[in-house]
């Protein structure tokens, strides 16, 4: 009997290179996207979460602990098998960047609120005292000074968000966890076939991860 | 230039501020003493509208800055505040912390706006600093900056709230050299302030407060010589000493 990791599966494997390929551009394009709604929600909701408007406010607070409170793979199964019931279809794709997309926007919505607020309030009032308007003191004094703070853990939801993409195989996303999981299952290789697969994922995240930990020490050096 | 009608301020249940009533005449300069919880600093944050009075009427310059709706944004272009912490902007150089306003607000060009910003570095002193970044200031320095900040909007109207109070004992007297060289023109200035020299040298007018009223105003002779109030005398004489 031929081991997990026998010589032959790895040749099977490089024959199906381009089945992992396809995975891999997949799961960068869903994370790209992904990571573009994220944003945008993030900064949204964040904002939200400073102001002084109590209705902002609870938004924020719905979203964000709705979202971070309940699995990924729930959210996924509901726009994947719930909202069809609703007469909403949505491509496996579509699916995909909505789920990432809306669930990382949530942790990226607290990245933003503690940025902003850690961002002494007198800087708000030496703006408002020379003239300027909440959004006219938020894009030139504000949010230059809270994105320095936000950026290590903003990258840290970069690299959750590409790991966090393999959930869409359960919904058969057409990612890479998905390719790989649908390969090994048809021919049972599945040792090299999730080790091809979690390098391919420690390839996009890692170097990542390494430039959110230099930014964070040098956000020690200049304070 | 600014009249103070009625005013009245609550921060919940805290009534801080008491039917404050108080006239700033144009030129004047008024500084306001009175020990720490007396509402002063908020009085004075009335006047740009950081805090906005519960009930009340504020005039500045003929605006009634308290109406719903008023100008705000307009009025602050003419009112300068300079702050207890300085709050220069940290992501800016010292220049850029003098031109970002009257450039973005004003719209005045960029070159004039540095060429009137490095004039008034000049004024406090600090010429040489303008391309250093805050963090890289004294105490004393930040504050004569952020007064240089406040002058090249070229207001009409200059509030200090406590401008000296954060600062290093031995950094006080450049920025009240600096305050006091300001007085001698005929900018309105109104400061809250512990420095009594200071209110004998610039005042023409002193409010002391005390628990969200005006207990005493008067001139600084009157004041320092013949105060009315039992309240003023104790104050008095415990800092003055």
């Amino acid at each position: 009997m031929p081991g997990p990791f026998a010589g032959f599966k790895w040749l099977a494997l490089v024959n199906d290179w381009s089945v992992f390929a396809e995975g891999f551009i997949q799961t960068i394009l869903l994370s790209a996207l992904g990571l573009t709604l994220a944003l945008g929600l993030g900064i949204f909701f964040g904002l939200l979460g400073t102001s002084h408007v109590k209705l902002f406010k609870l938004l924020n607070r719905v979203y964000v602990e709705f979202i971070q409170n309940t699995p990924l793979v729930i959210q996924i199964f509901f726009l994947y098998h719930g909202l069809p019931h609703l007469g909403i279809m949505l491509p496996v794709f579509v699916v995909g960047v909505l789920g990432v997309g809306v669930y990382h926007g949530a942790y990226i919505a607290e990245v933003i609120r503690a940025g902003v607020e850690s961002v002494p309030k007198g800087q708000l009032e030496a703006a408002y005292s020379q003239g300027f308007s909440y959004w006219g003191a938020m894009i030139h004094i504000v949010l230059p000074q809270a994105k320095r703070i936000s950026y290590p853990p903003l990258t840290n939801q970069a690299v959750n968000l590409i790991k966090n993409t393999s959930v869409l195989a359960m919904v058969a996303g057409g990612e890479l966890m998905y390719h790989a999981d649908s390969w090994s299952s048809t021919n049972l290789y599945y040792g090299p076939s999730y080790v091809v697969t979690g390098l391919l994922y420690l390839s996009l995240c890692f170097p990542l991860a390494t430039f959110a930990k230099r930014m964070e020490r040098k956000l020690e050096v200049s304070s | 230039m600014i009249k103070v009608q009625g005013v009245n301020k609550f921060f919940g249940p805290l009534h801080v501020l008491k039917e404050i009533n108080l006239n700033v005449d144009s030129g004047e300069k008024v500084v306001v003493i009175g020990p720490s919880g007396s509402g002063k600093s908020t009085l004075i944050r009335c006047m740009n509208l950081l805090e906005t009075p519960s009930t009340g009427q504020i005039v500045v310059d003929g605006v009634d800055i308290t109406a719903p709706k008023a100008p705000i944004t307009k009025v602050r272009e003419s009112v300068a505040m300079v702050f207890q912490q300085f709050n220069l902007y940290p992501h800016k150089t010292v220049l850029e912390n003098l031109t970002l306003a009257p450039t973005l607000i004003k719209k005045i060009s960029r070159d004039e706006a540095s060429e009137s910003g490095l004039a008034f570095l000049e004024r406090v002193g600090l010429r040489e600093k303008a391309d250093a970044y805050p963090a890289q200031l004294s105490g004393g320095q930040q504050q004569r900056v952020a007064i240089a900040r406040a002058l090249n909007m070229r207001p009409t109207v200059m509030l200090f709230d406590e401008p000296t109070s954060a600062l290093d004992p031995e950094m006080i007297q450049e920025v009240l050299d600096v305050m006091v060289d300001l007085a001698k023109e005929g900018i309105t200035m109104v400061v809250v302030t512990h420095e009594m020299g200071f209110a004998k040298q610039v005042a023409d007018q002193v409010i002391f407060m005390d628990g969200g009223t005006i207990l005493e105003k008067g001139s600084p002779e009157h004041f320092f010589t013949n105060p009315e109030h039992d309240r003023t005398k104790l104050f008095l004489s415990r800092i003055l000493r």
